[in-house]
């Protein structure tokens, strides 16, 4: 595919880049904006915010989720916060610290231009979501109140109290309702996108599945905007929804779209633990919990004692002692990670020694009760909820769980994929996070891109569509996709197995957090595909799916999810295979510093991984965009 | 532990449901009250009979999507919590525990406990948010909002629309959902230009949804996995009867 790896990447110097394409963009003269329509898959910060957007220009939309509303997609449960360089504590924040903050975080392997622009239009979010309603917290003086987060050393992160995520969710879905009420969206809710329609090569449509009745639909348009979220859920065990899936950009990924840097998840380092085989998701406790609460592990690894039994010169405060000036504070991929270290080696503790100590009795001491409270008290709350444990009486057990993806489809500097009239937004692309994400920047990324950058540059695409008439749902693309997308269905109910999809979900998740998880080797990888292939062989043997396709049926929505999974997972043990160096979330054991930590090689890897489908899971092709630093020089993290 | 239990199935929302017994003999006191049923449609499943349907999505108490009666309570017997942060240890060995939908004429039965809440969404359509296109808001610091007010406008907003509130109320109110936005955005300077037609157009709407009226009997309140307050049913009326008079 000729100039495949095109980022267009607009000339100049990198603070100029976003006004100068702006300024340069094509642009769609109102009368004409009425003639196009845009579909937008999900309804999350990225996805609601496009589609509320370019309704107000005038575009006609059809928006599509998986919920039973819109308001109901996983941005909701985003806790912390979101960043946005507005200096207001007058600390010296700025465009360009922000940017080399989220730079760096990323381990210098995310896209200059893009993460400058991220930074760039921070601010905007801000007001944009204050002027909806958002309630953000206040100073008593009634101005807007801002913490400071993990990785950096401004304060940046507005919240509104542990729910950020929810109230921006809802500032968006309001905003995207108020476009249902003008006509100018459409809603799809329970609608679940199972393919992806090409039209001489450029997206022209979805097929999607009403949940409700089991019809199989098509949608037709002048461009498609996938806004489908994150993976993580591929470990079965995650931070995530249990509906968040791959399928939509997989299946466009299949239909030629480029997939960069699958491998790269983020473990989040303050979870619950699993605490038996039957669980089905872990809990995220907010990180803020680290500012205060020290961690530890017993020195012996055959301590059975309680943990205020344990005296202090026999716990072990791993941070402290590996990280002295970031200790408890070090980012999220080395907490983990060094979490991860203590619990393989046997000092884990809980019933299943598959945690670590979160402890507050020194802060407690110090600050007192009160002030504890005040800090955390919902999180103690919910944690007593989870567990029944009073975290005040005696340590927190806290575990790694797979939280973010930071891979996702390959991506244009305008947010396009390698497919004509395809865009991935938010989590669903790739490129503005590098190998790790900061705290506070998912949010941002998914509302920037569907508020500030999308409007602009799917504008810029779609004025060479006008031309075009409306997408014509009864073209023999249609029909072959529709047809096949009922042929999977039908094989998965023809199957008649004895295990279920998510009993197989299961297995590869632990195979894939195993070997393709916190840390990876060489070795581990090739067994991880030699048994990912083995299980994808069984699923098409062996799995079982009652009742059929027209009615609801949430076994065979699982069905296609798992199928999807156990494809990409296969690609995810390439990806981490191939890239051999350690960076950010990706720690190659043979890869490493003296001291244990993360060695990355620029000379060879300094570049994004984009994958091209190819015949089957097993032979994809390799495609690099070789990253260029014009403004920093990347540097060697240290949180030391 | 072993449970057992009293399920509504209904195959769809024309046909008619009706109540199958279960018993489950290992469940723990650590699941969560959606994992026991997983464990359940697993069973379900591997004998190839249909599993329970059920409607869930976060599992940690923020998505709305969940929420079944339990013992005829919403989210079950733990005050404050969702379906999804119920945990088995409320319940004790050899119990038996009546699941069904949430039941309200606005909210048909999709299939067994899975319901259908868009009307909760058509009221959120009909005037729920500040009319603010993108790209066009001023400067955030120059809407100052006093830190009381701020979380205020907070405690309301904190609604996770899971339908709790209809599910609880004898008359099907949606009274309290419906307030709750009124509220928020009321408080709010940025929400207040529209307070007068947006009261209007959501509670008219609210009744073309078949909701019925609220009679202050609080239960949902109650019920709330979010303990939002009946005070903002008061607004919402003053405020109704306010625009009502002015207009």
């Amino acid at each position: 595919m000729e100039n495949s790896l095109n980022t267009k990447i607009p000339e100049g110097p990198l603070s100029e880049k976003w006004n100068t394409y702006k300024k340069k963009a094509k642009l769609v003269s109102p009368n004409n904006r009425k003639k196009l329509e845009v579909i937008v898959v999900g309804t999350g910060l990225a996805g609601a915010s496009a589609a509320a957007s370019l309704a107000e220009m005038g575009y006609n939309v059809k928006s599509f989720c998986f919920q039973d509303s819109p308001r109901r997609a996983h941005s909701v449960a985003a806790q912390g916060g979101v960043n946005a360089a507005k200096n207001y504590k007058n600390d010296g924040d700025s465009v360009y610290r922000m940017f080399y903050d989220t730079l760096k975080g990323g381990d210098f392997r995310s896209r200059e231009a893009n993460t400058y622009r991220l930074a760039e239009c921070s601010a905007n979010l801000i007001d944009q979501a204050t002027a909806q309603g958002v309630p953000f917290a206040r100073e008593y003086s009634g101005y807007l109140r801002n913490r400071s987060f993990g990785g950096v050393q401004v304060s940046r992160t507005f919240y509104a109290r542990g729910q950020t995520g929810q109230q921006l969710l809802l500032g968006s879905y309001q905003a995207l309702m108020r476009q249902v009420n003008t006509g100018k969206v459409s809603l799809y809710a329970r609608h679940e996108m199972l393919d992806l329609v090409l039209i001489e090569g450029k997206a022209k449509g979805i097929i999607a599945r009403n949940l409700d009745t089991g019809n199989v639909e098509r949608h037709g348009a002048h461009a498609v905007v996938l806004a489908t979220g994150g993976f993580g859920k591929i470990y079965y065990l995650s931070t995530l929804a249990m509906g968040c899936n791959v399928s939509a950009i997989w299946r466009a990924h299949k239909k030629g779209a480029f997939m960069a840097n699958p491998s790269w998840t983020q473990i989040h380092p303050t979870c619950l633990p699993q605490s038996g085989e039957y669980q089905s998701k872990l809990t995220l406790m907010s990180e803020s919990l680290r500012n205060d609460g020290r961690i530890w592990v017993p020195k012996d690894k055959n301590e059975t004692r309680k943990a205020n039994d344990i005296p202090e010169d026999e716990r072990d405060y791993y941070l402290e002692r590996k990280y002295p000036a970031f200790g408890n504070l070090a980012p999220r991929d080395i907490a983990s990670r060094s979490a991860k270290e203590q619990i393989d080696e046997g000092k884990g503790v809980g019933e299943l020694k598959n945690a670590v100590y979160l402890d507050f009795s020194r802060a407690l001491q110090e600050y007192g009760k009160d002030v504890i409270v005040e800090r955390y008290g919902n999180l103690f709350s919910m944690y007593k909820k989870i567990t029944d444990i009073d975290a005040y009486l005696e340590p927190m057990k806290i575990s790694p769980a797979a939280h973010f993806s930071m891979g996702g489809l390959w991506v244009d500097y305008e947010l396009m994929t390698t497919i004509p009239g395809l865009f991935a937004i938010g989590e669903a692309n790739f490129s503005d996070h590098g190998a790790n994400r900061l705290g506070a920047n998912s949010l941002l990324q998914a509302c920037v891109d569907g508020y500030f950058v999308l409007p602009y540059t799917l504008q810029n695409f779609l004025a060479d569509e006008i031309k075009n008439p409306k997408t014509d749902i009864n073209h023999p693309e249609f029909d072959k996709a529709e047809e096949a997308v009922k042929k999977q269905m039908e094989g998965f109910l023809a199957t008649k197995g004895n295990k279920t999809a998510e009993e197989f979900h299961k297995v590869l998740g632990s195979e894939l957090y195993d070997k393709c998880g916190l840390s990876r080797s060489k070795e581990g990888l090739e067994k991880a595909i030699e048994s990912i292939r083995q299980l994808r062989k069984e699923f098409k043997e062996n799995l079982i799916v009652p009742g059929d396709a027209s009615e609801v049926n949430s076994e065979l929505e699982k069905a296609g999810r798992v199928a999807d999974y156990m494809e990409i997972a296969e690609l995810m043990c390439v990806d981490a295979l191939q890239r051999e160096e350690s960076c950010g979330a990706h720690f190659r054991i043979e890869y490493q510093t003296e001291e244990g930590e993360a060695k990355r090689d620029d000379a060879h890897f300094c570049y994004s991984s984009a994958w091209e489908w190819h015949k089957d899971p097993s032979t994809p092709i390799l495609n690099k965009e070789n990253l260029t630093f014009e403004t920093v020089t990347p540097s060697v993290r240290s949180y030391k | 532990m072993k449970i057992h239990l009293k399920i509504w199935r209904q195959k769809d929302s024309h046909s008619k449901g009706e109540i199958k017994e279960y018993t489950l003999d290992d469940v723990h006191q650590e699941m969560s009250f959606l994992e026991m049923l997983d464990t359940l449609n697993i069973k379900l499943v591997k004998k190839g009979e249909r599993p329970v349907e059920f409607d869930h999505d976060c599992r940690e108490g923020i998505c709305g999507q969940c929420g079944v009666m339990i013992n005829g309570i919403a989210h079950g017997p733990l005050k404050n919590t969702t379906t999804c942060q119920l945990h088995m240890r409320s319940f004790k060995d050899g119990d038996t525990i009546y699941v069904e939908p949430f039941k309200a004429t606005a909210f048909p039965v999709v299939r067994d406990l899975k319901i259908n809440r868009s009307s909760l969404d058509h009221i959120i359509t009909s005037g729920g948010y500040v009319s603010v296109d993108t790209g066009q808001a001023p400067e955030a610091n120059t809407i100052p909002i006093a830190n009381e007010i701020a979380e205020a406008a907070f405690d309301s907003a904190a609604c996770i629309g899971c339908g709790a509130c209809v599910a609880s109320c004898k008359n099907s109110s949606a009274a309290l959902f419906t307030s709750a936005k009124i509220t928020q955005l009321e408080l709010l300077p940025q929400g207040q230009k529209e307070t007068r037609k947006r009261v209007v157009a959501m509670v008219n709407q609210m009744e073309e949804e078949s909701f019925g009226h609220c009679t202050n009997t609080e239960a949902c309140q109650v019920e709330c996995p979010e303990d939002i307050s009946v005070l903002n049913i008061a607004r919402m009326n003053y405020e109704y009867n306010k625009s009502k008079i002015l207009n």
